[in-house]
Order: structure tokens, then C-alpha cells, then sequence
């Protein structure tokens, strides 16, 4: 059970850094669907690195910043050059799919170097690694998993105790009020996507170095999407996308452990549970119309100065 | 100062030109990426042109992948024009091609025309469903249709998946996953050499667009789009138009999966929709919710398609390096809708200032 548990943890991990990405992004009012492209773009810089370099932190930079890139280019067409958002993030994820298989080629199948997979091996926290279940669910893992808490910690805190935090959801908010209040939306905007983009790529290396230590076509698998669900799955919270991508991490391996025991549930039934639940939540979400449970006002809605 | 204004209405000319340098800075961007890769741009671009255009055959290719891009698209057209974000297409050509293969595999031995006739309301049925349910979500609570038709999506490839590895399975194939093949009747026949698909779309290029610009429906659909708010006030029932206009969205989309499934795959797979849904999204977008527009745009997509297919086998360039040019000259394009819409000028006020 704790096995099962602490693999769920380990398989919700990429999640919970790209769902915090994305919560990031909308939270600025944009709706990013690249998700998925910057995962990949992610995943490929984060291994060739590491392959090319053998240093591990030399990889996880170039993950970050292969995430920052693609979300860059989102940002510049749909900040400045005022695009639209949905169009745009489609686009960004054919192209990203499209650089990651194009760069991993030569690859394909090429486990990722040992000098990389050290720095991702178990480390215990004292004292809460002992405590029954919880301890060897979340506290026995790699630092990685440490770092995705610790990310939904400042997150959160960022959010709802810093005034810059709270710009940032004026901005979402009601961009033309922040705007008038003095806030540098664009800046705002810019910041915060290319913050989001960064993570989305620390998620994908962690598919492509951890979770599938070897590389293969489209190792993110959809992943991407799956984190755009979970951002309204946790009604933009960072504590909840915390449980939601564990949650989801979990239903992902799930069919699998059913099936060894002796329970014969196909694995692509319960692969539609994640998708099903959300759009449970979606619906709940609406019904409830909870204003604190509702994405940004103005999420999707692009800010002109000059149309106000 | 750079200062940004509104343009009132753009001149053909200057609109064409714009576009015109938008798609030139793309190739040239294309262009040093391809060199950067490795190779030449020019003959990488020659290829992809002469691999979509180049003989009959690789026409017929093209325009068997532009079939189900036209239809997809005039389907997630009629949603957009309504503001409605079904970005549900995948799921819906899963389901349409569930619908028709249900018809195909299990129905009762039809004449061909009939079975195929059948197949198709099956498909517009199962299309139809499949965006409905989020339509009647969105008109009853105002739930966010963006994301419940992209979860549908992931909803209907798993089921497929699922019927694809388990009780669908032919058993004549050896364990090897896969459903049994249509038989004859249930494969849509050929004209000129394609399959009649393509005089499904072009019909339904020409249905839709009379729909949107010439019934009282359609109108209605495009005051939805523009204005609730108007919409309400002119006494329009909104939420029936909503589960309309899906209800078709949809509905198309499940077409495309019957004739996906009948004159291409012959039989169902997990693998059908071919992405196809969301590059609808796009080519839909870049038409301007037009339907000439879109036809237009999507016989374009399709030779951009078939032709990164044929750099593969002829130039031995990953079919990847397709799928990034593409997105570059999307990047191009999207971002030179901006100077379609907006007026860059030079504060002349500041400047004097510099000056004195």
C-alpha cells in the first residue's frame, strides 16, 4: 500500500509541477494550452543536456529554460501582438511536439546517463520519514518532490501574502482596473507566463529523467493536458493542485496494480476517471458559483490599453 | 513613443500585403531553422510543395487529408461564430466514428448506399451527443465548455482504446489489437480516384455558409456570438441556440469520424482522429470563421501535411521538422493578425522634443 502510495506521489510529481505552472499563467489571466508543447520542449532540452553534459543541474536549466522559451514566444504573440490565446497554445504545442521529437531522434531509446539519475536518487527527511505512512509516502522520495512542496508552499504564500501576488490576481482579475490602480499588466502578464512556461518544463524533465528514465517518442503523453484540467480541478489553489496531482498520479498507475491484483478493471476505463472527475468538479464548481472557487474574471480575455 | 491604435477598416490591398510579408518572414524564419537542422531550405520547401502537389497521386494524398480538415472545421466553425470554445472536435470524431462503426460491424446486412447512410446518422448521432452534453452543461449553469469538450476528448479516445484492446477485439487478428475491418458496403466509393468525401465537404462548405449568412438560425448564432446581452433583448432563445448550433458542431465532427473510419482506416481505431480536431482549431481561426476562408486555409494546412509526409520518405527529414515549420508559420501568421487590427505610429510630439 505505502508502495503503491509513494508511486503515486512520484507519478504525480510532473504533474504538480505543470498544473503550478499553469495555475501561475491563468492567474495572470491567460490561458496557456501549450502545456503540453512546453513539457516536451522540457523533457528533450532536460535530457539532451544531461546527455550532452552528464551534470544534472546543467539539464534541469536547460529544461527550465526550453519551458520559458516556448512559453516566451506565447507570451510575445498573445501580450503584445494580442492573439488569441486558444489558437496560440494549440500552436505552441504542435510546435513544441515537433522540436522535442526532432531533437530526441538521435536519442530515441537512450537511457538517461547516471551521473543525471543520481541527483533524483531517494533521500530521506529525519524524523518525518518515520512516521507511519505519511513518512515513507512523501518524505522518502528524490529532492525533486521536496522542491515541487516547497514550490506549493511559495506559491500559495506568494499569492495570498505578497502584495506582488496580489497584483498578479488583480490582474487576472480585472485587468483594466489593475491597470488603472498603476499595475504594469504586460510586465505582470509576461513575468508570470514565462514563470509558468519554466515549470512546465521542470515537469517534463522529471517525465523524461525520472518517471520514464529513457527517452521515447512523446514521453509526456498527454500529461500536459491533464494539468490543464487539474488547475480548475483545484479551483487555482497550489495546496489543492498539490492533492489533485498526487490524486491523478495515483489513477495513473492504478489500472495497473488493479489488474496484478487479481481485480480485472481494464486500464483504460479507469485511465477516464481523472478526465470524468474533472469535469464533475467543473460542473460542481458552476453550480456551487462559489466566486472564490471560480477561475480569474478576465482569464482568456486579452487586455488593450487602448480599447478601454 | 511607438503608440498603438485601432485601424477602422483595413483596405484588400494593404490586408493582402500584410499577410503576404507575414507568410515571406515565416519561410525565411522556417528557413534558417532548417538550415540550422542541417539542411536546405529550398529544396526542403521545394519538397514539401512537389510532395503535395507534385503528381496526381500525391493530389489524391492531399486532398484525402484536407477532407476531413474542411468538415472538421465548418464544424468547430459554426460553434466559434457563436463564441462557443469547442475545442471538443478530437472527441466528437472519436465518437462519430464509434457511431459508425457500430452501424458497420454489428448492424444488419444493408444494401450499401443504406449502410452507409445509416453509418452517417449514427456517426451524427454519436458527434452530436458528444457535444451536446457540454452544450446543455453551458446552457443550463453556464459550465466552461473550454474545458469539459477537451476532457470529453481524452473520455472518447480511451474508449476507444478500450474497445480497441478488449471486447471489440478481432479475434481473427492474433491477438494483435485491433477491430475487424468494414466490410465492402461499408466503405464509402471512390470518384476521380478519392473517395467521395471530398463532395461531402464541398457541399457542406457551401451548406454552412448559406446556414450562417442566410437563415434565421444562423443569424442567430452570430448575435449569440457578438452579444447576449442583444441577444436576449431581441427575444432569442438562447440556450436553443446554444444546444443548436453544438448539437451541429458536433454533429460534423462525428461526420468526419465516420468518414475517417470507412474510407481511410476501413475499420476503428484508437489512433483515428489523427489530431485532426485540433488542427481544426487552427485552420477554423486563421479562415476567420469564414467558410471560403477556411476552405481556402485548409487545402493549404493539407499540402503543408502531405508534403512534410513526403520530405520523410524522400529526404529522409524527420516528418517532426514539418510539425515545427508549421508552428512557425502559425507564430507568423497569428502574430501579423495584430497589424491587421492595430496602427503602429510614431508620437510625433515626443519626437519634436528629441529634436529641439
Amino acid at each position: 500500500m505505502t508502495a503503491f502510495l509513494a508511486a503515486a506521489v512520484i507519478a504525480g510529481t510532473p504533474l504538480l509541477f505543470a498544473t503550478l505552472g499553469e495555475l501561475i499563467t491563468e492567474k495572470a489571466g491567460n490561458l496557456n494550452l501549450g502545456v503540453e508543447g512546453m513539457m516536451l520542449m522540457g523533457a528533450v532540452m532536460g535530457f539532451a543536456v544531461g546527455l550532452w553534459t552528464g551534470n544534472p543541474f546543467l539539464a534541469i536549466l536547460g529544461a527550465i529554460a526550453a519551458g520559458a522559451a516556448g512559453s516566451a514566444i506565447y507570451a510575445i504573440l498573445t501580450v503584445t501582438l494580442r492573439a488569441n490565446q486558444v489558437v496560440t497554445g494549440l500552436t505552441l504545442t504542435i510546435f513544441g511536439s515537433g522540436f522535442a521529437s526532432f531533437v530526441g531522434k538521435s536519442f530515441i531509446g537512450a537511457p538517461a546517463p547516471a551521473s543525471v539519475k543520481s541527483v533524483f536518487a531517494t533521500m530521506e527527511i529525519p524524523l518525518l520519514s518515520q512516521i507511519p505512512i505519511i513518512g515513507p509516502t512523501f518524505f522518502r522520495q528524490d529532492i525533486f518532490i521536496y522542491v515541487g512542496y516547497l514550490i506549493t508552499i511559495c506559491a500559495s504564500l506568494y499569492l495570498w501574502r505578497t502584495k506582488k501576488g496580489l497584483n498578479l490576481k488583480a490582474v487576472g482579475e480585472n485587468a483594466a482596473a489593475a491597470d488603472a490602480s498603476g499595475i504594469n499588466v504586460n510586465l505582470y502578464k509576461y513575468v508570470h507566463i514565462i514563470l509558468g512556461g519554466a515549470l512546465c518544463g521542470l515537469g517534463g524533465a522529471y517525465m523524461s529523467l525520472v518517471t520514464i528514465p529513457v527517452w521515447q517518442e512523446n514521453v509526456v503523453a498527454g500529461r500536459g493536458w491533464i494539468a490543464v484540467a487539474l488547475v480548475i480541478f483545484a479551483s487555482w489553489k497550489p495546496s489543492k493542485a498539490l492533492v489533485g496531482a498526487f490524486l491523478f498520479g495515483g489513477l495513473n498507475i492504478l489500472g495497473f496494480r488493479l489488474q496484478s491484483m487479481g481485480i480485472h478493471i481494464s486500464q483504460y476505463i479507469v485511465d477516464m476517471i481523472p478526465y470524468a472527475a474533472t469535469i464533475f468538479i467543473v460542473i460542481i464548481s458552476t453550480r456551487k458559483n462559489k466566486k472564490e472557487d471560480m477561475g480569474p474574471a478576465d482569464l482568456g480575455i486579452p487586455y488593450f490599453r487602448e480599447d478601454r | 513613443m511607438l503608440k498603438i491604435s485601432k485601424r477602422a477598416e483595413l483596405p484588400k490591398r494593404q490586408e493582402i500585403v500584410i499577410r503576404a510579408v507575414a507568410i515571406l518572414f515565416s519561410l525565411v524564419c522556417a528557413g534558417l531553422v532548417i538550415m540550422i537542422l542541417g539542411f536546405d531550405p529550398v529544396v526542403v520547401f521545394r519538397e514539401i510543395v512537389m510532395g503535395a502537389i507534385g503528381t496526381e497521386l500525391r493530389i489524391k494524398q492531399t486532398v484525402i487529408k484536407a477532407i476531413p480538415l474542411i468538415i472538421t472545421s465548418m464544424g468547430i466553425m459554426v460553434a466559434f461564430k457563436m463564441k462557443f470554445w469547442n475545442i471538443g472536435g478530437e472527441g466528437q470524431i472519436m465518437m462519430g466514428a464509434f457511431g459508425a462503426s457500430l452501424v458497420a460491424l454489428f448492424g444488419p446486412a444493408m444494401p450499401a448506399p443504406l449502410t452507409l447512410l445509416v453509418m452517417a446518422v449514427s456517426a451524427i448521432f454519436f458527434g452530436g451527443l458528444w457535444a451536446f452534453i457540454p452544450a446543455y452543461f453551458k446552457a443550463r449553469f453556464g459550465t466552461n465548455e473550454t474545458i469539459f469538450t477537451l476532457m470529453l476528448n481524452y473520455i472518447a479516445i480511451k474508449w476507444v482504446t478500450y474497445l480497441q484492446y478488449g471486447p471489440w477485439k478481432d479475434p481473427a487478428s492474433q491477438g494483435f489489437p485491433k477491430i475487424a475491418n468494414f466490410e465492402p458496403h461499408a466503405v464509402l466509393p471512390s470518384l476521380f480516384g478519392v473517395h467521395v468525401g471530398w463532395i461531402v465537404a464541398l457541399v457542406l462548405v457551401a451548406l454552412v455558409y448559406f446556414f450562417i449568412n442566410h437563415t434565421k438560425k444562423g443569424f442567430e448564432i452570430t448575435v449569440v456570438g457578438e452579444s447576449i446581452e442583444t441577444a436576449r433583448y431581441a427575444g432569442m432563445n438562447i440556450k436553443s441556440v446554444i444546444i443548436t448550433s453544438m448539437l451541429i458542431s458536433g454533429g460534423l465532427c462525428g461526420l468526419t469520424g465516420m468518414i475517417q473510419a470507412s474510407a481511410i482506416e476501413h475499420t476503428l481505431t484508437s489512433a483515428l482522429s489523427g489530431g485532426y480536431g485540433f488542427t481544426a482549431i487552427i485552420t477554423t481561426w486563421l479562415g476567420r470563421l469564414s467558410a471560403p476562408y477556411i476552405l481556402v486555409v485548409c487545402i493549404a494546412f493539407a499540402i503543408l501535411l502531405q508534403g512534410g509526409a513526403y520530405l520523410q520518405i524522400a529526404m529522409a527529414v524527420p516528418s517532426s521538422v514539418a510539425d515545427m515549420i508549421q508552428g512557425i508559420i502559425l507564430f507568423f501568421v497569428l502574430g501579423s493578425e495584430f497589424f491587421l487590427q492595430y496602427k503602429l505610429s510614431f508620437n510625433r510630439k515626443l519626437k519634436s522634443k528629441e529634436v529641439a
